[in-house]
Order: C-alpha cells, then structure tokens, then sequence
C-alpha cells in the first residue's frame, strides 16, 4: 500500500494519524533469521526501541492485559481462581503478558511490599529463542531490536520455548504455532507504542529509543531511591546482550523476589551447547562414521565367506571331520 | 470532588482512605502518579486491606473497617496538640470562632438531645449563640468556653495514639507516621489532598465519616487550594449526574429539595429557605434559591405554572417520610405494599444489601420492568439457577418484563465525573436487535400514560396533563433538546432592571448561566447548577481544548465544569484575607485590588473584598463548619460509632450499637448477628478487572478474575484449616455464600481494645448467575439492611461472618 | 579330536534361538530369522530411518529441507515423535526377543581385543562365536539403551501432550539429551548397515531369513555348531 512512511515512536500516548501508512521497517531491516546461515546484512540500522516497565508504578490493574488480548484478537480461557490475582496463571498462546503478584515482607523495614511485575517477552538483543528454533525465518529479529515470530513459517516445535531463559513463548494447541508478545511491531511499524503501554493508565509502561527509555528510568531510580529504595535499579540483564524491554525495580539487587525474574539470565549452556557443539561435532561424528565406512569400503577388502568356509560347513552338517572347536586361541 | 482530578498533580500528599483509588479508579490515578513523579509527593493509605494503592503508597497503616472517625479525630487531636493548624485560614475561613449555645453537649457517645425511643436528636441545642443583631455570636481569640474550637479540641481529645490503637486496631507507630506526614500539610505551603469513596461511605456513620476528614482539610488550610481538597471518587462515570438531577427522594434538581407533607403551600417551603447570612455581609448564596425553584417549575410545567399557583407547586409530590429510598423500597416491596418497579440500569439484586429479602421483595411484587442492556441477575430473580439463586419459579408471580436499552457507547450526551466536569461524548456504535435508548423508553410511557389519562381519567391528572414536552418529536426528545433545557433559556425578552430598555436576553434565547435566572417565571431552567452547560454559546460541554495555562491543571476550556466552569470550589480560600495567595508558587486566585484574578472562575462575587466576604458562600455563615448546627441528624461533630455488627464494643459507650439515630426496619431487628455467632469482621468492595455487576458478561474481563473469591489472612486460614485455593463457605445472620478462598499477608489480624484479635474477611463483589465469568455467589447475601444516618446508604463495608472450609458447590457452571 | 564322539553333553552353547536351524545342502542353509521378525526389524529400521530425517531436518538449518519428505515442517514436527512411538514399541517387541542371546560373554572380550583383526577381515584369528559377536551386541545394546534415552527425552519435549508435565529446566537437559542420543544412534546405525554389507551374505538373513552354512561357519562357528549338535538336521528343501 502506498503512503508516507511514519517517524520513529518518541512516546506510546500519541494518537495515531488519520491516513494510511506504509510499515517502516520488515523484512529488509533484519539482524538475525532462525535457521537461517546466510543472512544478507541489513542496509540500515534502525534506532533500537525499547519499552520500559516501571514495577513500582504499576498499581497491577491488568490494563496492559486486557489491551494485549484486545489489539491481538486472541481469546483467553476463563479459568478459576486459585487463590491468587494471576489469571489467567501462566503465559499462554492467548495471553502474552501476565501480572505477576507476589507478597514480599521487606527484612529491613518488616513491611509487606506488594511486588507486581508485568511478564513477557524481554526481547533479548541475543534471543535464545531464535537460537534455539530450527525452522527458517519462524523468529526474526529487526535492526531495532523486536524479536517476532512468523507464524506462517513455524513449525510448532517448541524449541523456542527451552531456548527462552525467560521460559515466556507458548505454543497453541490449536494451530501448533508459538506465540509471544510481539512488541506490537506491527504498531510500531506505523509510529505508534504498543497497546500494553497506550493503555497504562499511570503510564508504567512507556516506550521510546531505547536511550529514551535508559534515561527516563535514571530518573525513576533517582525518585525511587529519594523514597528509601537504596537499590532501586534497571532491569537490563547484559547475560542476553540487554533487553529490549526492560524493567525498573524498586529492590534492584533481587530480581528474584519479583516472581522469579531470574537474576542473571543467559541463554542455559545447555541451549547453546545443543545448538552449537551438538550441531557441529554431532554432524562432524556422523560425516565421520558415514565417511569412515565408505572409506573401509572402498579400500578395504569385503569380508567374504570362502569356498572352503562352505565345505566345513557341509561336514560338519554331515558329521564328517572338520576343524575341532577351538578354545580360546587359534593357531594363526 | 471540590477540585478536580488533573489538580491533584499539584498536590504534596495524597491521602487514600476510604476508598482504593488505584484499583477503581486507575486512570484518574494517573493524576497521583504525576504528583509522586513530578513533585515528589507522598503517598498514603489507611486501609483494612493491604490494596493495590497500598502497593505504590509510600507509607499503608492498617485500620479497623467502621473506625475511620477515631482515626481522623486522632489525627486531628494530634494537629491540634502539635500546634500543627493553619490559624489563620481556621480563624477566617471555619466557623471555629462561632459559640456555641448554652444546653449542647456530648458526653458518653450520645449528643444533647437523644430521644432513644424514636432514634432520633432533638437538635436545637446544637446551634449558635444568636445576638441581637439577628447574627451568630462569635470570639476571634476563641478563648470562649463554649466557641466551636474549644468544643472540637474537647471532643477529639480523648482520641490519644493509644485510643487509636484500642479502637482502630492500628499500630501506635503506624497511626503517629501517618499524623506526623499529614501534620506537615498545616502550612501554607504544603496541601494534602484527601481521595474517598465509598469505603467511607457505606457505612451507618459514613456522612460523618466525610465529615472528620474535612474537618481535618480545613484545620490544615487545605480545601478550597491547589493540590487539595475534599475528592470523592465517583464510582461510575455519571453517578455525579445522578446525584446532580436530584435521582434520589428527596430531591429536586440542583439539590433543591423536595418538599415534604408538612409544607403544604410554597410560602411554608420557602419559608425555611430564606438562608439569611448569619454574619454581617456574607454572600449566602442559597439566598437565590427561589430563583432556582421558580426556574425549575417553569421547567417541568411550562405555562401552566404561574405566580397564582405558586408555580405549580401543588404538582410536586410531597415526602411523607425522609426518604423513599432503596432499603425503604426495598423494605416496603417486601410488605407486599409496592404494586410494581420499573428498574432502571440497576441491578438491585445483587447491589442492594441482604439479598434474601431483595428476592422476597421482588416477589411481592405484581410487575416488574427492567431497562438494560445486560440480561441481569433482577430480570431473571425468579429463575432458578440451583444453589447460585434458589427459588421456586412456581411461587413467584410476578411478571416481569425486560426491555433492552442501548449502552452508553451506543448513546449521545453527557456524563458528569466525579470533577463535576459535563463532558459531551457521541456513540461509537449502533444498539442491537430491539434495543432502544432510556430517553426513547420514558417518552413512550409517558406519552402512553397520558393518553389513558384522557381517555380514562385519574386521580389528579394535572401534572401529567400540564408536564412540559416540548420537542420536536414528542417520541424521542433529543440529547441536545434535553441539555438546553437544563441549562435554561428566557421565557420572555430579560431586561436589566437597572435600564429596562436594555435587553440582556431575547425571548427564546439560551441564558448564559444560572446567573440570569429569576424568581417571576421569567427564565426556566432544568437543572440550576448545570446552566451554562449549553448556552448561546453552544454546547460547552463538547468542548475539547487542551490548553492549561501556566500548566495548573485548570483546563478551563475542556468540556464544561459545574457551577460556572469552576473547576476548584472555594477557591477564594486559596488566598489569604488580603487577597494573596497562601502559597505563590500554587496560585489559584488573587485579589488585585478591585476584583479577584486568577486561572479559575472565582468562587465568590467578582468584587467581593477578601477581608469582608468569606470563601464559603453557599453557607450561611460565610465560612466552613467545623461544627455543623443541627444539620447532620447524628451529630454536629463526628462521633466514634460502631457498625451495626461490630466485632468489639464502642469503647466510648458499650451499650450503644452502631449508629443510635440510624433507620431500622423492625423487620431487620432480628437479621442483626452478633459477635459470638459471627466472630470475623467482613467488608465487601471492588476489584480493578470489574465493574460491579456488568463486566463479568465481558469475556476479557471475565478471564482476568473469572471466580469469587474471600480474602483472608494466614492466621484466620491457619485457625479454621483453611487452604488458598481451597473452597470456603461464608455465613452471617442473612445468608450463605461459598467462594475460593486467597490466603494473603495483605490482610493482618487487628489487636483491638481489651486484648480482642479482630480478623478481616474480604470479600469482593463481582459475581452472580449471569455473564460470561463463572456463577458465583454475592457478597450482599451477607450485608446488612441498614444505611448512613443522613442519607441511607447502606452499610455494605462493615458486617460479622463466620467462615470455614467447605466442599464445592454442587452445580456446574 | 573326534567330532563323532560330541555328546550332547558338549553342544557349545552358540546363544541359538528356538527357530534357528540348519539344513543339510548342498548347499547348506541355516534359518537366522523367522518372517515376523524380519518384519519386526524392518518397521524398526524404517522408523529409525524417518526419525533420523525428520529429526535431521530439524537438528541444523541446512538440512531443513528434509521437511519436504514429511510435508512440510508441520507435519515433520507432528510425526517425529508418533514414529518414535512405533520405534519404541517395535524396537522392544524385538527386544525381548534377542536379548538373552546378545549377553556378553568371556569371548566378547576377545574380539573387542582384537578389534583390528575384525576390521581386517581375519576372522581366522578370532574365536570361534555365538550367534552375535561383540559388534553386534554392541550394537543391540546401543540401540536399546539409546531409544530408551529418546523416548523418555523425546516424551519430555513433545510439547503437544507434555508440554507442561516438567519444570523448564528439566525440558532443556532433555533437548540437549535427545540431540546427542539421536546422534550416537544415527553412527550405530551407519555402522550396523555398513557392517550388514561389509560382510557379505548377510544381508539375507533378513531379507530371505537364512544364510549359507559357510557364511554361519565363517562367522559364527559355534553358533552353527550348536544347531548342528542340536540334531536339528532336516533334509535340505
């Protein structure tokens, strides 16, 4: 479709423009493709985006939920309550994002914190998931650092899955397709944020350049830690070369007490090991043994059952005298 | 709201209590938001729940659910001990100096006058001192033994931190932090901003509940300024509005009463209204109160109402008692006294207290219509829905009859917010099959109703035959037909009356505001508070200008505030008495010498001199009331009163129970429980994912909190073998309900008076038989038919149960 | 050194199975498989053969286009572990079958010793062997203990009924698990089909199910012994 193309996304809170618009960025703009050796380097880096979560803004309304299931059309089960406020509880092919509550009692101050992280997909700038997937150009991932699948090309496999180390993409039941969220690419491929942070409503979620981002959250460190949060921090874990979605957590030094945010997260060794070594000493051994037994083959001699081989056989069938049984040893 | 939601950026405190401002109200939130990341304010919550405004609250203290009066007048004796008052608004701008008359007192939790048979006060002792010059007594040094701000210092003063503890069940410490930040908000320079709902008002005492705490606001100089002021959040997006156009018994519109039995002819009604100034040149505002009245019959009876027949005045019914409110109805439907109810975009049945009787109510009835775009939980109270609505269809006789209506995104008009804001809004979609718009749906039956008048007659047809319908198509007045005429227009050419031949406005022509109203029949006007709203100017309440000048957070061109486009009320008292502001860097309004300039429509006359005319101008006095005259039927100042069903005795007064003027049924005496059958103290509230009763029909929703569920703490969990997760069966004196049960260190055990451990069950609302979330049980099976004193809400936040594990219910969603 | 003299007494025991048997020739013929484990195999062999391609196509990029031969990465994905499942409940059909004969013996250890001599062909040096040599063996316990390794990590990672029976970490050992499982099995594979055709005739066992007498004297001499000092000589067909 022709049309102009649209600036890069300063904010997630402006109003989209009334006339038609062509994508600014696809398919050309790619760092990385699944399965795929031979890449042809983008022409252009896009400005890396990055959306930013504020835990200690975030008053755990499910907003952001509601807006994921909403611009995604997905349609997530109505379950039962467990005893908690997550619902539904856990990730799913419908549910891209999930608020996660956990009570935690502060040891310094003995008060109850109410720690509420948003979950999902980090958009790591090294994706385990892509990685890990063994179907051409099912994940991919853009000069501005969204990681996305492509459906039509997935095969259901869930290596994405074991390749997260956030554990977040979820494969569908129905149309055996992995699912996560997006960073509405198709969103900012228009110059819009995404919908989670249009419709924060105390805006904890904001989206911007991803320097943009760094610098808002200082200051929210700064306010965080004039209110007695010594280790206010940014979530930015460089174990995955930095993310693009990041966080800002009032207790920075434990990640973990947020409903298990893994505190150094890399992709697992075994991932890369299964997607590195595995790959190339596996087909490496097998070459050799393939290659080892032609060569054997070819130069060796076959292993032939002779004439004489048939006559003993036809004495002994006959009773008549043949070589005795040996024990152990042959003369040779 | 006296202010507004975007002012409260501007604030340096925000106090959350009685109310979860976070989860009901998450996008005005923001506001608070702005306020902590912008200027560093502070947040805190004194809740019986640790909520989700309490997770981003810089300082939670626990409360006792029905306490909050203790609470706010210890904090107000704390104030007054640490000499931490704003002296000089309190001396101009309450009436702390008034005195009091001889015969009031308070002793005991009981005021003079207490008549225990009737439960009721005699109030006259609980007036001012009147002099011979027809005005109130009143001592600026307050030195005076009896002027209001000794009185109130007496009366808070046996509100100790240890007091607090006793009754509140908040930690000492905690309730001395939270006295200790809000102590700071006495000076000038630092507000505090107070955000309530109904967690103050659902209770027996909740008037007084609001009362304390604006009290508390002007003690602290912090009404009528920036970043301050009295915030209550309206829990849906035109109950505002509701309120506004007098939906209740007792009203007319604009807050004009209706007129009871007694007044018999309008000059005995308006007799009582003359709202004399009670000190020497104050405005006294209500003194325009015929003009409204008079404004308002032309209004609904056009011609008809004349100065000979009193405007009509014999068309208005007349109270017999208080109120026909919703515990009444409710109590006389069950009487079998009530021949039909036409309910309209309510859901009684799950939203009124002690559903058992709202079912045998509703099934007393002969007919009853419901006006909705949800298939609710009433148009269906006969249907049998196993253990989710047990009835017995077969017994029930009433016919019901449902009537689809459009939803408000299907709709054009206007919605008032809780800022008094009148904000214009047009449908995004068309209704479906049958479904027809209210306005559509009451033209009809009047239209129809007065036809079976002629054709039939009946008692005192008058009002029917002479109601004002002037529309284009009598079938379906339009929204703007209906918004001019609330804002009012000239009957005939308005001259000025100091030049008659100079016209101010032509017959026909909209008025600006409900300043050009008049008492002879020559303006009308709906709604007097809302004129303005759509005058020559046009519809004002469209508007969507986004300018803020100087970015105060007045937005005076976005939609349309009420009155007057003010956005914060009293503002004069924003200024001291020669007009300056109290704090320069938060100006709001300034005197300049001959009239008063600023970024919002003053709240006093243009030219009103500061050191003469007081801020609070609909009040007789001039000023605000610390001592509130007989105008409150349970007290002139707070006092500590329990709920209805009280897990611990009034420390005050063990043998008072709950609210000792308070309205009980004699039906509902025995539907009382006590404290030995029903150990745990229950409130029931609200979850961000819902919206009352309508978003479980929302399949999005319905997956962000499908099931009803209690809260309850780890050591109630641990004393009755209950598990998170686990099934639980929930009991008062009314009823029966079974939930999930969520074991949760947000709700801790409270250490009250005399060693008693008070244990909160929490119990959210959202559930019933229809929609797309799962059945579930109500919380008002439990609640108690009892409401405020004042005005009749019903005390849903405070109840006894009891609780224990229990098995699932038997029927499959 | 009387062979007219054997007792049964001294019928070496050559591992032979309950349906082996030799007949007289010329030439002589000695049945090795019977027609329904023949057929046991070849389901096996052919569903080893699927899932190496389908797991091949899945295990690097470049060979994704192995996906073809299953229509497409879908179905590629949605049949690997169904065959697995058939390979699993074939193979040890199979298994329970041959187990008993493929326990390793004091002569095993010799022919491992002499590794290089089996490699060179000169089976004269080797002691005389049972129905399976060392190789073979090696083999059949490699196929065993390595399809166990795969089902049970295969179970773990199809996400279509498992996918959430185990924590995530325990999915990710089990990835790298069956990879490396899958790569071992494809060498014991390329080994035994090698093997099946270096020496040659015996790729009739499984094809016609019986080999000559001089291949079972070359081979496995005591094997062949034992059928014959079994008495079990039927009259050539």
């Amino acid at each position: 479709m022709s049309g102009t193309m649209a600036e890069q996304p300063r904010t997630a809170v402006s109003n989209p423009p009334v006339r038609a618009l062509a994508a600014n960025f696809g398919p050309q703009d790619l760092l990385r493709r699944s399965a795929t050796s031979s890449l042809p380097a983008p022409q252009r880096q896009l400005t890396a985006v990055a959306k930013l979560i504020d835990v200690s803004k975030c008053i755990g309304c499910k907003a952001c939920q509601s807006a994921c299931v909403e611009w995604n059309d997905t349609n997530p089960a109505i379950g039962v309550n467990t005893g908690v406020y997550e619902n539904p509880h856990d990730l799913t092919e419908d549910m891209f994002t999930l608020m996660r509550f956990s009570e935690w009692v502060n040891p310094e101050t003995n008060n109850l914190e109410w720690l509420i992280r948003k979950d999902g997909c980090m958009h790591c700038a090294d994706p385990g998931c892509l990685k890990a997937c063994p179907a051409p150009g099912a994940i991919v991932q853009y000069t501005n650092g969204i990681v996305d699948f492509i459906h039509d090309n997935c095969i259901g496999c869930g290596y994405c899955v074991k390749g997260c180390p956030f554990n977040i993409p979820r494969i569908s039941r129905a149309d055996h397709r992995a699912y996560k969220c997006t960073l509405c690419s198709d969103r900012v491929a228009v110059g819009q944020g995404p919908a989670c942070a249009k419709a924060c409503p105390t805006q904890a979620i904001v989206f911007g350049t991803k320097e943009d981002m760094t610098r808002h959250a200082q200051e929210r460190i700064t306010d965080l830690k004039s209110r007695g949060f010594a280790n206010a921090g940014l979530y930015d874990p460089p174990g995955v070369g930095g993310t693009h979605v990041m966080y800002v957590l009032h207790h920075a030094d434990q990640p973990g007490i947020y409903s298990g945010l893994p505190e150094n997260p890399r992709i697992s060794p075994l991932v890369e090991t299964w997607k590195g070594m595995t790959k190339y000493v596996g087909l490496a051994v097998m070459g050799f043994a393939a290659v080892g037994s032609l060569m054997h083959g070819i130069f060796g001699r076959a292993n032939r059952v002779s004439r004489e081989d048939e006559e003993n056989a036809e004495k002994l069938v006959e009773g008549r005298p043949v070589p005795p049984p040996d024990s152990e040893e042959r003369p040779g | 709201m006296t202010n507004s939601w975007t002012d409260i950026r501007n604030t340096d405190l925000v106090v959350v209590m009685g109310g979860n401002a976070a989860e009901a109200h998450p996008c005005g939130f923001k506001w608070v938001t702005e306020a902590k990341a912008h200027r560093g304010a502070k947040l805190i919550v004194v809740d019986p729940r640790f909520t989700r405004t309490a997770s981003v609250a810089d300082y939670y203290a626990p409360i006792r659910q029905g306490s909050d009066i203790a609470f706010l007048l210890g904090v107000i004796n704390y104030c007054i001990q640490n000499d931490r008052v704003q002296w000089e608004y309190t001396k101009a701008f309450t009436n702390a100096s008034f005195i009091v008359k001889e015969g009031f007192s308070y002793s005991d939790g009981l005021f003079s006058g207490y008549d225990e048979e009737k439960r009721d006060y005699d109030r006259t002792s609980w007036d001012y001192e009147m002099g011979e010059d027809g005005f109130a007594r009143v001592d600026e040094t307050l030195q005076h033994p009896r002027c209001v701000w000794n009185l109130l210092k007496q009366h808070v003063s046996v509100f100790t931190p240890e007091m607090v503890q006793r009754i509140c069940g908040t930690p000492q410490d905690k309730f001395l932090h939270v006295a200790q930040m809000i102590s700071e908000c006495s000076t000038p320079t630092k507000t505090m901003t107070s955000m309530y709902a109904l967690g103050w008002t659902q209770h027996s005492h909740g008037s007084q509940n609001i009362r304390a705490m604006a009290m508390l606001q002007l003690i602290l100089g912090n009404i009528g300024v920036r970043g301050g002021g009295m915030n209550a959040l309206r829990g849906h997006s035109n109950i505002q509005g509701l309120t506004d156009m007098g939906l209740m018994s007792h009203l007319l519109t604009g807050y004009l009463n209706m007129p009871t039995e007694a007044e018999t002819d309008y000059a005995t009604y308006m007799k009582s209204r003359q709202f004399k100034p009670l000190r020497p040149g104050q405005t006294s505002y209500w003194q325009n109160y015929p003009k409204f009245m008079v404004s308002f019959q032309k209004a609904m009876w056009g011609e008809a109402a004349t100065a000979e027949n009193d405007w009509c005045y014999d068309y208005l019914s007349k109270l017999d008692v208080p109120s026909y409110d919703i515990l009444r109805m409710f109590e006389l439907m069950n009487q079998g006294r009530v021949n039909g109810y036409i309910c309209q975009g309510f859901n009684p049945l799950m939203a009124f207290p002690d559903r058992g009787k709202s079912t045998s109510a509703l099934s007393k009835l002969k007919f009853l219509v419901t006006m909705d775009p949800l298939e609710t939980e009433t148009s269906r109270f006969w249907e049998n829905h196993g253990e989710y609505n047990d009835v017995n269809p077969a017994s029930i006789r009433t016919e019901v009859i449902q009537l689809p209506t459009s939803c408000f995104a299907e709709d054009e008009g206007s919605l008032t917010n809780s800022g008094r804001w009148l904000q214009w809004f047009w449908p995004a979609a068309t209704p479906p099959g049958e479904a027809r718009n209210d306005v559509w749906i009451m033209s009809q039956i009047f239209l129809r109703m007065r036809e079976l008048y002629r054709k039939e007659g009946g008692a005192f047809p008058d009002p029917i035959f002479n109601l004002s319908w002037q529309y284009e198509d009598p079938n379906q007045p339009t929204p703007e037909e209906l918004a001019k005429e609330i804002n009012g227009r000239a009957l005939v050419d308005l001259t000025d009356p100091a030049d008659p031949s100079k016209v101010l406005v032509q017959a026909g022509k909209q008025v600006v505001n409900f300043s050009q109203l008049r008492d002879d029949g020559s303006t009308m006007s709906g709604c007097w508070i809302y004129s303005g709203c759509f005058n020559e100017a046009g519809n004002n309440m469209a508007r969507r200008g986004t300018e803020d000048p100087d970015g105060v957070g007045v937005y005076p061109n976005w939609t349309f505030a009420w009155p007057l486009n003010r956005r914060t009320l009293y503002n004069r008292a924003s200024a001291d008495l020669q007009g300056k502001p109290w704090d320069p860097s938060r100006k709001l309004l300034e005197w300049n010498g001959t009239q008063w300039t600023g970024y919002d429509v003053p709240d006093i006359a243009p030219t009103a001199r500061p050191d003469q005319v007081m801020p609070f101008i609909m009040n007789q006095e001039g000023s605000s009331r610390l001592f509130t005259r007989g105008m409150m039927r349970d007290g002139p100042f707070p006092a500590h009163m329990e709920p209805f069903e009280s897990p611990v005795p009034n420390v005050l007064n063990p043998r008072m129970r709950g609210n000792p003027v308070a309205r009980i049924f004699e039906s509902d005496v025995a539907r009382f429980g006590n404290s030995e059958e029903f150990p745990f103290a229950a409130t029931s509230y609200r979850l961000t994912e819902h919206f009352h009763y309508w978003t479980k029909h929302n399949r999005v929703n319905a997956a962000l909190q499908p099931e009803f569920f209690v809260e309850i703490s780890h050591e109630l969990a641990a004393m009755r073998g209950i598990t998170g997760g686990g099934w639980v069966r929930v009991w008062s004196k009314r009823g029966s309900v079974k939930a999930k049960a969520v074991v949760t260190r947000r709700i801790q055990p409270l250490h009250c008076d005399g060693g008693r451990v008070v244990h909160v069950v929490g119990i959210p609302i959202h559930w019933g038989f229809t929609g797309a979330a799962r059945k579930g049980f109500n919380a008002n099976t439990l609640s108690p038919f009892v409401g405020d004193a004042n005005i009749e809400t019903p005390g849903f936040k405070a109840f006894l149960v009891n609780i224990e594990p229990t098995t699932p219910p038997g029927v499959v969603s | 050194m009387n062979q007219n003299r054997m007792s049964q007494n001294t019928i070496p025991d050559g591992s032979a199975q309950p349906s082996d048997a030799v007949h007289s020739g010329p030439p002589v013929t000695v049945n090795r498989y019977g027609p329904l484990q023949r057929l046991n195999h070849w389901i096996t062999a052919t569903s080893l053969i699927l899932l190496a391609l389908s797991g091949l196509a899945l295990f690097t990029p470049a060979l994704f286009f192995l996906t073809g031969l299953f229509g497409g990465g879908q179905n590629t994905r949605l049949l690997h572990p169904w065959i697995g499942v058939v390979l699993f409940v074939s193979f040890f059909i199979f298994f329970f079958q041959l187990w008993r004969a493929n326990l390793p013996e004091r002569t095993d250890v010799v022919w491992v010793k002499r590794i290089g001599d089996v490699v060179a062909g000169h089976e004269e040096r080797l002691p005389e062997l049972g129905k399976y040599n060392a190789g073979q063996k090696f083999i059949f316990w490699g196929m065993t203990g390595l399809i166990l390794v795969l089902i049970a990590s295969g179970i773990l990672i199809w996400d279509q009924y498992f996918g959430e029976a185990t924590p995530i970490d325990v999915r990710r050992v089990a990835v790298l698990v069956h990879s490396i499982a899958a790569v071992l099995i494809i060498c014991i594979f390329i080994l035994h089909v090698y093997a099946a055709f270096w020496t040659r005739g015996t790729l009739s066992a499984m094809t016609r199910g019986t080999v000559t007498g001089g291949w079972a004297w070359r081979h496995h001499r005591k094997w062949l012994r034992q059928l014959v000092g079994r008495r079990r000589i039927d009259p050539a067909k």
